[in-house]
């Protein structure tokens, strides 16, 4: 449990940070809460010229409301202090933000580090896809933002440059019309999820009981995905269990599902199509 | 008259200092001058070692030396139990180098070792070491290790085949089954575990130049023994230059029992660069690899009887793996541990049990927790439930009636407890087994649960219940009785004790066991505080250094209570006596007239004729006035070889539910009694009983060690072998009876393993309860929810109905 050699740095500002990462090269990687990156590094798993510790910028950290009723989440606020602010509106971060890890993780992990790391078995991706967030990302030449469904590219691959650093994700508004859960199935050993669907329903103010809907699901391809098929059979049904039955068996449609030891691909399919429904029952249950 | 303390619960003495981050273990110990070893493993299970170039590694920097197999003159590891002991049965032994030379047999055997000034600089050269590997086929699955066109691993053993050992009648067995009005056949897999104690091992060895001895700290359950092994049949160092310490030791579960291979290459490697003390602590995810595992059988069992469920047969077959090469007892553990205790508490008038021990492409095999007997229950408790559903009755009703009565003891069981070569024996001595059934049945509600099965059933879950009704065999039997079924070293299984009041009353216990966190330093003190009649605030209890210690076995096998304490018992008793017999110089007084109670010693009829153990010690200890033929200190010695085994027993039930719709397990009541006999501590064998139970329903739902086909451990670190977690277990409910053991003066049986031995059973009973609605008979363990889920789907495919 000894990583190769690196060297460490820790910017005192964010344009500092910037710079550095601009002038990098290849060979450094930013690390903020570590409780991923940091054992890859002890396995040897992973190895990096330079850490770049951004830990410490004052500016990353917290939640704060936008004048548009959006939230502002902070790359470096943990889990912890997600759970505690007002993002816990939401009932599927309520769902799934106790199950990340355990109490050292959430106290040191952050939002930003987690989905920067794209573990396709992470439960915050999936939880960001369904709410549709956006991430803001910058670099010393300037700043952008990402919808969070072009953001997760492949299996630890985003779309943040080698030259930018995500500094924060935007949350849509509490809304009173909307209720979401996540239901995942753990992984016994690593706490990762073999599958985790977060679902946010929406009532519609015509006939139609279920007005949109936006499903999301991790641990079960190479990286998180907006169920859109499930979406489409969903959105403008009467959310019977039939209706929603019906919607989930597309849950892992377009996808090539993921098969280890924990999970073979038959099963963590069903497993994806059982979650589905277990999140959309919750999640219509919550908007009452 | 200090108050009494043996059998309460008072809080562990040693705690205060696990807790607080004040323990020392072995990697806490650092040395001036210290350096640090890594050792290159095998990345291939089955290779050829073609050449190993080390010249880069040693001009890494830092480097002190690079050491491979061939520089090391001592011989390969002893392997001290061979199957059958001294009964002449074949044993086809290999065992490990200390580094290999020629071949490796699992990925993860030690090939070369960096002595480095950092641990960073030791494990960055490995990196430079270039070994030219020739790849060989592999085989990991004990069965088909056996079988024609299987890769062969050594040349003394055709097939792979380490023993194939019998106990039993074959004959009457064979005939009991065969004229059996019922027989129920199952092949059962008792998966391959991983121990896993908080505290990974590690060594320490120091060579002296000075003195040309060496001192060696290892995390061991067993310094005394490993002292005797690495001098007498490893590096051929004289005994008495080696010095073995354990300091605190983070948990072991047995894996930490055996002479591995570090031990003799840190010695090695002090001496060879001058004398520096060489540190080596292995990582979670090297330790499965150099560390042993537990379990793994593939089991044929055949259970006869009638049609009214009197059982007159169990025919066993078992394969055991043993791994690459052998560990220390490995071939052991599955013959007399496993198959003499198959009867488990029943009067089945025939049992026979074959055992084949198999080489196989995996970490070696030896005692994990329980060693054997969990095995053996897990087979006759699952193979009760078997026929109890073949006959349709009652799974409880089935153990009552099979149960040897309370009048049978001792009893010398049919699975050949009576058949160790020169006819030594041990017997069941106790035992009374319905009331522990009956009070966990009335624990568990056992005859309203159809109505909750009904109201799982309402929820999408499917609810199941199982029984384990176990003995164990603890202490690790006379010496005369283990030296005629195994251990070929010719080690006996005493134990030892010594007892010293100082001057100022206080007193010093040194004992051969050796504690891994059960709590010795307060049970031993406990006795002796019961004993002499003083405070424990008066006892420390000194263990794990050969130099200073009287020669012991160490802990396992849930010996240390029944064996170790009856040995302080002795020395606590000689002391009694001196100090009465000098009590009565002291007094004017004829020794026969000394009263003892507690700590005062007075003369019979003059009450006020009084002296206290401290001052008898502060006097007898100067000698300033002694008796003719006394000699002064009150310092004395004893060994206990136990006359029989201890029989713990008990009932465990396991309450569980299945989710329908993801097979996943949720075990949601635990209902244990067991009768460990009287309890020194009950808040410690509560905790003991804990651990177990947890360890026991972790095997049965979560644990699995996974190896490919090509002989990679594919569950090679924590983030995919699954440990039990506290809050996935239920709130334990524990309750007892209390037989006292007839073999020792504490009546205490030893609680070390009980809880792993019951809980697999009942818990997997419970799942296979549970799925019964879809005609499921067995499955094998662990119960994931993968494997759950697709049993329920294949049953219904096949027209279970649920």
């Amino acid at each position: 449990m000894i990583p190769t050699a690196f060297d460490y740095t820790r910017p005192a500002s964010l344009d500092e940070a910037l710079r550095l990462l601009s002038s990098g090269g290849g060979g450094s990687k930013v690390i903020a809460g570590g409780q991923s990156l940091l054992p890859l590094l002890k396995l040897r798993l992973a190895n990096v010229d330079r850490l770049v510790d951004i830990g410490r910028l004052g500016e990353l950290k917290g939640v704060k409301s936008l004048p548009d009723g959006r939230l502002s989440v902070g790359a470096l606020t943990t889990y912890a202090e997600l759970l505690e602010s007002p993002a816990r509106h939401y009932g599927l971060l309520r769902d799934a933000l106790p199950t990340i890890g355990d109490v050292q993780v959430r106290n040191r992990g952050t939002v930003g580090g987690a989905i920067a790391h794209a573990d396709p078995a992470s439960d915050l991706p999936a939880c960001l896809l369904a709410l549709d967030a956006e991430v803001v990302v910058r670099s010393s030449k300037g700043e952008r933002t990402i919808p969070i469904t072009a953001f997760f590219q492949d299996s630890f691959q985003t779309a943040i440059a080698e030259d930018e650093l995500l500094t924060e994700v935007r949350l849509p508004g509490p809304r009173d019309d909307a209720g979401s859960a996540y239901a995942s199935l753990e992984q016994p050993a690593s706490g990762y999820a073999i599958v985790g669907v977060a679902a946010v329903v929406i009532r519609s103010t015509s006939n139609a009981p279920i007005g949109a809907s936006a499903i999301a699901i991790t641990g079960v391809g190479p990286v998180a995905y907006r169920a859109s098929a499930v979406e489409k059979a969903l959105t403008g049904s009467d959310g019977s269990a039939a209706a929603i039955a019906a919607a989930a068996a597309h849950a892992t449609d377009g996808v090539t599902v993921n098969s280890d030891i924990h999970a073979d691909r038959e099963y963590r399919t069903e497993m994806a199509r059982v979650f589905t429904v277990r999140a959309i029952e919750a999640a219509l249950a919550r908007l009452g | 008259m200090a108050i009494d303390v043996l059998g309460s619960p008072v809080k562990r003495t040693e705690d205060p200092r696990f807790i607080t981050g004040k323990g020392r273990y072995l990697d806490d110990i650092k040395l001036q001058g210290m350096v640090h070893m890594a050792i290159l493993r095998s990345p291939y299970a089955h290779a050829k070692i073609k050449s190993i170039d080390t010249a880069a590694a040693k001009k890494r920097p830092g480097v002190l030396a690079v050491i491979v197999g061939a520089d090391i003159p001592y011989n390969p590891l002893p392997m001290a139990w061979p199957a059958g002991g001294s009964s002449g049965i074949q044993n086809n032994v290999n065992t490990p180098r200390i580094l290999a030379t020629d071949d490796v047999k699992w990925t993860g055997e030690g090939v070369a070792a960096i002595i480095a000034e950092t641990p960073e600089q030791a494990v960055d050269a490995l990196e430079a070491i270039v070994v030219d590997w020739e790849p060989l086929p592999t085989v990991v699955d004990a069965e088909k290790a056996t079988k024609p066109g299987a890769p062969q691993l050594h040349e003394n053993a055709p097939n792979n085949v380490v023993f194939e050992w019998q106990v039993g009648d074959k004959a009457g067995t064979d005939a009991a089954i065969e004229a059996a009005e019922v027989v129920v056949r199952q092949r059962i897999v008792n998966q391959r575990l991983i121990p896993n104690p908080m505290e990974v091992r590690g060594d320490i060895g120091w060579y002296n130049p000075g003195t040309d001895e060496y001192t060696v700290w290892m995390s061991s359950q067993t310094p005394h023994i490993q002292r005797l092994l690495l001098a007498a049949f490893v590096t051929g160092i004289p005994e008495h230059k080696i010095r073995c310490i354990s300091p605190d030791v983070g948990g072991a579960f047995g894996s930490k029992i055996f002479c591995y291979a570090d031990m003799a290459l840190v010695m090695f490697a002090s001496k060879l660069i001058g004398g520096r003390p060489v540190k080596w602590v292995e990582t979670r995810s090297e330790s499965y690899g150099s560390t042993i595992h537990g379990r793994d059988h593939i089991t044929y069992l055949e259970i006869g009887g009638t049609r009214e469920g009197e059982i007159t047969g169990l025919r066993v077959k078992t394969y055991a793996n043993l791994g690459g090469r052998l560990s220390t007892v490995g071939p052991g553990i599955p013959t007399t541990l496993y198959a003499r205790v198959l009867a488990g508490p029943y009067k089945f008038p025939n049992v026979h049990c074959e055992v084949t021990g198999v080489y196989t492409n995996t970490t070696f095999v030896d005692a994990y927790r329980g060693a054997g007997r969990p095995e053996a229950t897990y087979v006759v408790e699952r193979a009760m439930d078997l026929f109890a559903d073949e006959i349709g009755m009652d799974h409880a009703a089935i153990r009552r009636k099979n149960f040897l009565p309370p009048d049978s003891f001792p009893y010398d069981n049919p699975s050949g407890l009576g058949t160790a070569v020169n006819g030594e024996k041990i017997f069941i001595d106790s035992g009374n087994y319905e009331p522990a059934l009956n009070k966990a049945l009335t624990m568990i509600d056992y005859f309203e649960i159809d109505k909750k099965k009904q109201e799982a059933r309402s929820r999408g879950k499917y609810l199941g219940i199982g029984l384990s009704t176990y003995i164990e065999v603890c202490g690790v039997a006379p010496s005369k009785w283990i030296g005629a079924v195994g251990e070929g070293w010719g080690a006996a299984m005493w134990e030892s004790a010594n007892v010293k009041v100082h001057l100022t009353g206080k007193i010093i216990v040194t004992v051969g066991t050796q504690p891994q966190g059960q709590g010795h330093e307060t049970t031993y003190a406990q006795v002796i505080a019961h004993e002499l009649g003083v405070p424990m605030d008066d006892i420390i209890v000194q263990h794990s250094d050969t130099q200073g210690t009287p020669f012991g076995y160490g802990s396992y096998g849930s010996r240390t209570s029944s064996v170790g304490m009856t040995a302080a018992v002795k020395a606590a008793g000689k002391i009694r006596e001196k100090a009465r017999r000098y009590a009565a110089h002291m007094l004017e007084a004829n020794v026969g007239d000394i009263e003892v109670d507690g700590a005062n010693y007075s003369v019979k009829g003059s009450p006020d004729k009084v002296k206290t153990l401290q001052e008898i010690a502060f006097a007898i200890d100067l000698g300033f006035s002694m008796p003719e033929a006394m000699e002064p200190y009150l310092d004395e010695t004893a060994y206990h070889d136990t006359p029989n085994c201890t029989w713990p027993f008990g009932t465990h039930i396991a309450l569980v539910e299945i989710d329908e719709g993801t097979g996943k397990v949720d075990l949601v009541r635990y209902v244990a009694v067991d009768d460990v006999g009287k309890k020194i501590n009950p808040m410690i064998v509560d905790g003991q009983l804990h651990g177990g139970i947890a360890q026991g329903v972790g095997q049965a739902l979560w644990e699995g060690a996974i190896y490919g086909e090509d002989g990679q451990l594919q569950s090679g670190s924590l983030l995919d072998y699954a440990l039990p977690r506290a809050a996935w277990l239920p709130n334990l409910e524990l309750d007892e009876t209390v037989t006292p053991s007839p073999v020792n003066p504490l009546g205490v049986k030893g609680v070390g393993e009980a809880g792993t031995i019951a809980s697999t059973a009942a818990t997997a009973n419970a799942v296979i309860d549970a799925l019964s609605p879809f005609g499921i008979r067995h499955l094998d363990m662990p119960y994931t929810a993968q494997t759950v889920w697709r049993a329920m789907r294949d049953a219904k495919a096949k027209g279970g109905q649920a």
